[in-house]
């Protein structure tokens, strides 16, 4: 579903993707975890059609970028580090903007679903600038998941969710895998991201320094590898 | 064509609904206007032929400095709450994103010289809703409003943006200040039509040119 090779990008004199090779196939969920700025998020926004890559071949779902961005950017969902919502408007106008944007046929049902599904059914018609955090998060996991994407990037997207939102989330990626979705997400907590995650990455250094089923791992040997690679 | 008027469609009202909510940029522009022509009557108090000669320029030099405030508020509140990022992720013609914006953007600012022009007339004691200066001023923000549309796209990815929207958009519309000060002034004079015709031509030309310009570089501007 998505397939990276040898992608570089640069800002300005500064390279930050250094030649990634990066692959992640349809229902499953991968995990990319990395020090702070070793090029996650970048890595995410080429995948999300937001960035050029600089060099290398990037494939979503068969569309090459970035020559096919526009077929790119209806197969994927994102949630960034923002949660992309307009703070005057309810969760429903957001919702139904977005489903204009998208082009969905009579979207309220599917409206309807996905305010069911992140519970905030209740608290449609209240404006988001009244929202917390964490429901902002969970508003944001139903605007990317709106027209039913087969891509879903998720860049750290446990901020601001308290126990109950991270459990909620974690029930949403696996149904969206289990629904044949590649699930690309960013996180530093390696424990939970292990638990949550078919496939590991680990990026440091502006390349990936591992790969793997994350099987592989107990979080006691993966914690250390991490250590080890990052070094 | 249905899909791109229904996204073009949408920015628009998402744009008018949550401006209608807060009412944040549009009080911002009544009120800038509002002392702009006030600051003008003061300075022109004492001299009444200057103030009848210098009306076109007024209304003009208020309806561009409130337009810089809004266009600089359009694009670059979308930057700084992230949801510029939203409207990039869609799947749709990004021309009909710039559309969106342009038309939000100058129905805010034709609104706000519903307001001005009124206000004008009266401290001006001078009719200005003259059915000719309404269309210069409907012709001249037309282009304005895309030229400024396609630089706030530039300005609102740099932190200078407040400043750096009027440098770059104020040179630009020089052609559309002149021609619509020329044919404000001459439709208030009761000059015959065929003398001034000329200035609307170059506001019908200017908007064109600026707006085709606008709409092609669009993409270039926000996509990376």
């Amino acid at each position: 579903m998505i397939a990276i090779s040898a992608l570089t990008r640069s800002f300005g004199l500064r390279p930050v993707l250094r030649g990634v090779d990066f692959a992640a196939e349809a229902g499953t969920i991968t995990a990319i975890f990395g020090p702070n700025g070793t090029g996650k998020s970048t890595l995410l926004r080429v995948v999300a059609t937001l960035i050029r890559p600089g060099s290398g071949q990037v494939s979503i779902a068969g569309y090459p970028l970035p020559s096919q961005s526009e077929a790119v950017r209806g197969v994927i969902g994102a949630v960034l580090h923002g949660p992309l919502l307009y703070s005057e408007l309810s969760a429903d106008e957001n919702l139904r903007f977005y489903a204009q944007l998208y082009d969905l046929a009579a979207p309220q049902p599917r409206i309807d679903e996905l305010l069911e599904r992140v519970g905030l059914t209740r608290r449609r018609k209240d404006p988001v600038r009244v929202y917390s955090r964490g429901m902002q998060q969970r508003l944001a996991v139903a605007r990317a998941l709106l027209h039913r994407p087969k891509v879903l990037l998720l860049d750290e997207p446990y901020t601001g969710l308290d126990p109950a939102g991270t459990a909620l989330l974690d029930d949403v990626l696996r149904e969206q895998a289990r629904g044949g979705a590649a699930v690309v997400l960013t996180s530093h907590d390696l424990a939970h991201g292990l638990a949550l995650a078919d496939r590991v990455v680990v990026l440091a250094r502006g390349k990936v320094q591992l790969a793997a089923p994350s099987s592989d791992f107990t979080p006691e040997t993966f914690a250390a590898r991490y250590a080890e690679v990052v070094a | 064509m249905k899909r791109y008027l229904r996204v073009v469609g949408a920015v628009v009202w998402k744009d008018l609904s949550a401006e209608l909510r807060s009412r944040e940029t549009f009080s911002a522009m009544v009120v800038f206007s509002l002392l702009m022509v006030l600051v003008f009557s003061i300075a022109l108090e004492l001299n009444r032929g200057a103030r009848e000669s210098t009306a076109a320029g007024v209304l003009w030099a208020t309806a561009l400095f409130s337009g810089t405030l809004g266009l600089n508020r359009g694009l670059g509140r979308e930057q700084d709450r992230g949801t510029l990022e939203g409207l990039l992720l869609a799947p749709a013609d990004r021309s009909a994103l710039f559309f969106g914006k342009f038309l939000s953007s100058w129905a805010l600012i034709l609104a706000v010289q519903v307001v001005t022009v009124p206000v004008l007339t009266v401290l001006y004691n001078f009719n200005l809703a003259e059915p000719l200066v309404i269309l210069s001023l409907v012709l001249g923000t037309l282009g304005y409003t895309g030229v400024g549309t396609l630089l706030s796209a530039v300005s609102a990815q740099t932190r200078a943006r407040d400043v750096l929207l009027p440098i770059l958009l104020l040179p630009v519309s020089v052609p559309v200040l002149m021609a619509g000060v020329q044919s404000s002034s001459a439709a208030l004079a009761g000059t015959p039509w065929n003398e001034f015709s000329i200035w609307y031509s170059l506001l019908v030309a200017y908007d064109v040119i600026f707006l085709a310009v606008a709409v092609m570089v669009f993409e270039a501007v926000v996509g990376d």
